[in-house]
């Protein structure tokens, strides 16, 4: 059992108007086997929220803290976040040239296991993994996410969280620029890891979409760098219905 | 970073001169003296060169010159007054014309028409004595033919070199200059090609040691359907001066061109210059040419000079474009990597090592790509990278 609990989270970053506070005091506790949605308007803060989890330098938390089973997850480097098994599926993944998939994933999982994997278990893990996100074997010979589509992209970093198995994973906006073939293999990806690992998921969207596929068992609404409302699954229901202009008012 | 091609904009800046007016001689007293005031010159440390600039000196010997053969490809030493030499090109600078004038013997390295020779060819260059020498080589590949040759640059001395390269109709050669010198060397190599109708050469560059290296591969394109790729990769420490200078002279129609360069830097005082002309003539139809240097910085204190030129004399080509770009580590990339669990100093290999991949995957030569490989890691862990 894991538990990532944020606490009091204020963040804000650099910009060229100065400092702009962007996260004013979010409390979240994801436990292991739970998928919670965070949901809410462009620029409410849901991606500020993701990259402040997995330690993005841009970032800077002024106030609250962030602790997975205990342990302060805002001293820990980067990889050390991993390393504790916390995994953000980026929204743009970056490019890497002349460094291939393969050669990516291998360094990966090897730094995270603190040793290699086994060759044969490895390719197998990789080929099987692969297939189910209907992925062509010959993509590990090309180099990370570059020249990928947009639907490579998001396969590509839930086959990252199949094969590294973290304990928390943060989906920033894995749905967006996806058909909805697309959608349906990343979010079976995405399920096949909660049933396999006991996967806890912070599902961050802007729609409503995805949560067809990958049900939350809560959802919270994002506005203004906080959470304004949340509830269960029947909270989305609403969103889909209503949008988000019922906060946005109270805002105003 | 700029990146544009002859559709995105045009050039408001009008050279001083076009690059073709740069006199030719075998003479050295055609040119003046060196100078940093001379833009070929502009960025030499002059106290490095070894007394390369003096109008005598001496002369490379045939028992510092190894020479590997492969297949039926012959070599030489014939004399440098012989008609050939001076068929590929003729010295564009001072330097070029005291080689020229020093090196009474040419080592004609020569592959025969229509064959196809598998294994490279390899003239591997030591020297061992601190006194500046002239080279000349020929390497003139016939028709139709296809080789692979490798010229190393091994040892410690001071070199002053000239290297021509004819290919006849029809020819494919691969030619790969490796400067891997040891500290305190100083080595300026003047590399001229001359490519015939429908043939290609794919020309790289590798540059690892020496105190000053510079290299200025030329090539003309005057027959139609002619191609070249231009590749350099080279990795520079606080030591080293490299300076790389490719220079496409289209004249015929039809004929492709492709040049990147790809340096790593570290260490304080470590210093490349890259200067790319690409000069596309009026009589240059159905041109499809792009030239790339990208460097990446991976500590302080180095420093990278990177100039593209692009002269464009017609507008019925197919394309023309330049790019170039200098930069430190990209924080989005570690980022990247370093969230999948991948250490700081692991993820800055791994993006240091796909940055000059790109390049060294171009290479196609095991051998040289496992040494170039082996370089690069020792490069990263002195850096302590």
């Amino acid at each position: 059992m894991a538990t990532l609990e944020i606490k009091n989270l204020h963040v804000s970053v650099d910009t060229d108007q100065g400092k702009k506070q962007i996260l004013r005091g979010v409390d979240l506790v994801v436990k292991s086997g739970e998928t919670h949605a965070i949901m809410g308007p462009n620029g409410s803060g849901k991606s500020t929220l993701a990259y402040s989890i997995a330690g993005h330098p841009k970032y800077e938390i002024t106030e609250g803290e962030i602790l997975l089973d205990g342990q302060n997850v805002l001293e820990m480097a980067v990889d050390e976040r991993a390393k504790a098994g916390l995994f953000l599926a980026m929204q743009y993944p970056v490019e890497v040239p002349g460094v291939s998939v393969s050669n990516f994933l291998r360094t990966a999982k090897t730094a995270l296991d603190g040793e290699a994997p086994k060759l044969r278990e490895w390719i197998g893990d990789l080929k099987h993994a692969m297939k189910n996100l209907r992925m062509d074997p010959d993509f590990t010979e090309r180099n990370v996410n570059e020249g990928f589509s947009g639907g490579e992209k998001k396969r590509h970093e839930i086959l990252q969280l199949e094969l590294l198995k973290p304990k928390i994973a943060i989906l920033d906006e894995t749905d967006s620029g996806l058909d909805v073939d697309a959608l349906k293999v990343v979010s079976e990806g995405v399920n096949r890891a909660k049933e396999e690992t006991g996967l806890g998921v912070l599902l961050i969207t802007h729609y409503t979409r995805i949560l067809r596929y990958i049900e939350p068992d809560f959802v919270h609404v994002f506005v203004a760098g906080k959470v304004a409302e949340q509830g269960g699954p029947e909270l989305a229901e609403r969103l889909e219905a209503e949008g988000y202009d019922r906060y946005l008012k109270t805002e105003a | 970073m700029a990146q544009h091609g002859i559709e995105a904009h045009e050039h408001k800046l009008v050279p001083l001169q076009t690059r073709s007016e740069r006199p030719r001689s075998t003479s050295i007293s055609d040119f003046p003296e060196l100078s940093n005031r001379q833009e070929i010159w502009r960025y030499l440390p002059m106290d490095r060169l070894q007394g390369l600039d003096a109008e005598v000196i001496g002369e490379v010997t045939q028992s510092e010159l190894s020479i590997g053969l492969s297949g039926t490809v012959t070599a030489n030493w014939i004399d440098s007054s012989e008609k050939i030499v001076g068929t590929a090109g003729l010295p564009e600078d001072r330097i070029s014309a005291i080689a020229w004038t020093n090196a009474s013997k040419t080592l004609l390295v020569e592959v025969p028409a229509d064959q196809e020779i598998a294994e490279p060819v390899f003239l591997t260059l030591k020297l061992e004595e601190l006194a500046a020498k002239a080279l000349h080589i020929f390497v003139k590949v016939g028709a139709n033919a296809k080789a692979t040759i490798v010229l190393d640059h091994i040892g410690q001395g001071f070199l002053a070199e000239n290297v021509e390269i004819l290919l006849d109709p029809g020819a494919k050669l691969d030619f790969v200059s490796i400067q891997d010198w040891d500290n305190g060397s100083s080595h300026v190599s003047n590399q001229f090609t001359r490519l015939g109708r429908d043939s290609t050469l794919k020309h790289v560059v590798v540059s690892l040691g020496g105190d000053l290296v510079r290299v200025t591969p030329s090539v003309a394109l005057d027959s139609p359907g002619a191609e070249i790729q231009m590749y350099g990769v080279f990795l520079a420490d606080s030591k080293n001066y490299f300076e790389h200078r490719p220079y496409v002279d289209h004249i015929a129609e039809n004929c492709v061109s492709n040049v990147a360069y790809k340096g790593a830097l570290q260490g304080a005082g470590a210093h490349t210059v890259w200067v790319g002309d690409v000069l596309i003539r009026e009589t240059a139809i159905g041109t499809n040419s792009y030239e790339l240097n990208r460097n990446l910085l991976l500590t302080d204190g180095a420093r990278a000079d990177s100039v593209p030129n692009l002269e464009i004399e017609t507008g019925k080509i197919e394309g023309a474009g330049h790019a170039s770009a200098s930069g430190r580590f990209d924080d989005e990339q570690l980022f990247y990597l370093m969230a999948r669990g991948i250490g700081d100093t692991e993820a800055k290999r791994l993006v240091v090592r796909g940055f000059l991949n790109e390049v060294v995957q171009k290479v196609g030569i095991s051998q040289v790509e496992d040494r170039l490989i082996a370089s690069i890691e020792q490069g990263l862990e002195k850096a302590g990278v």
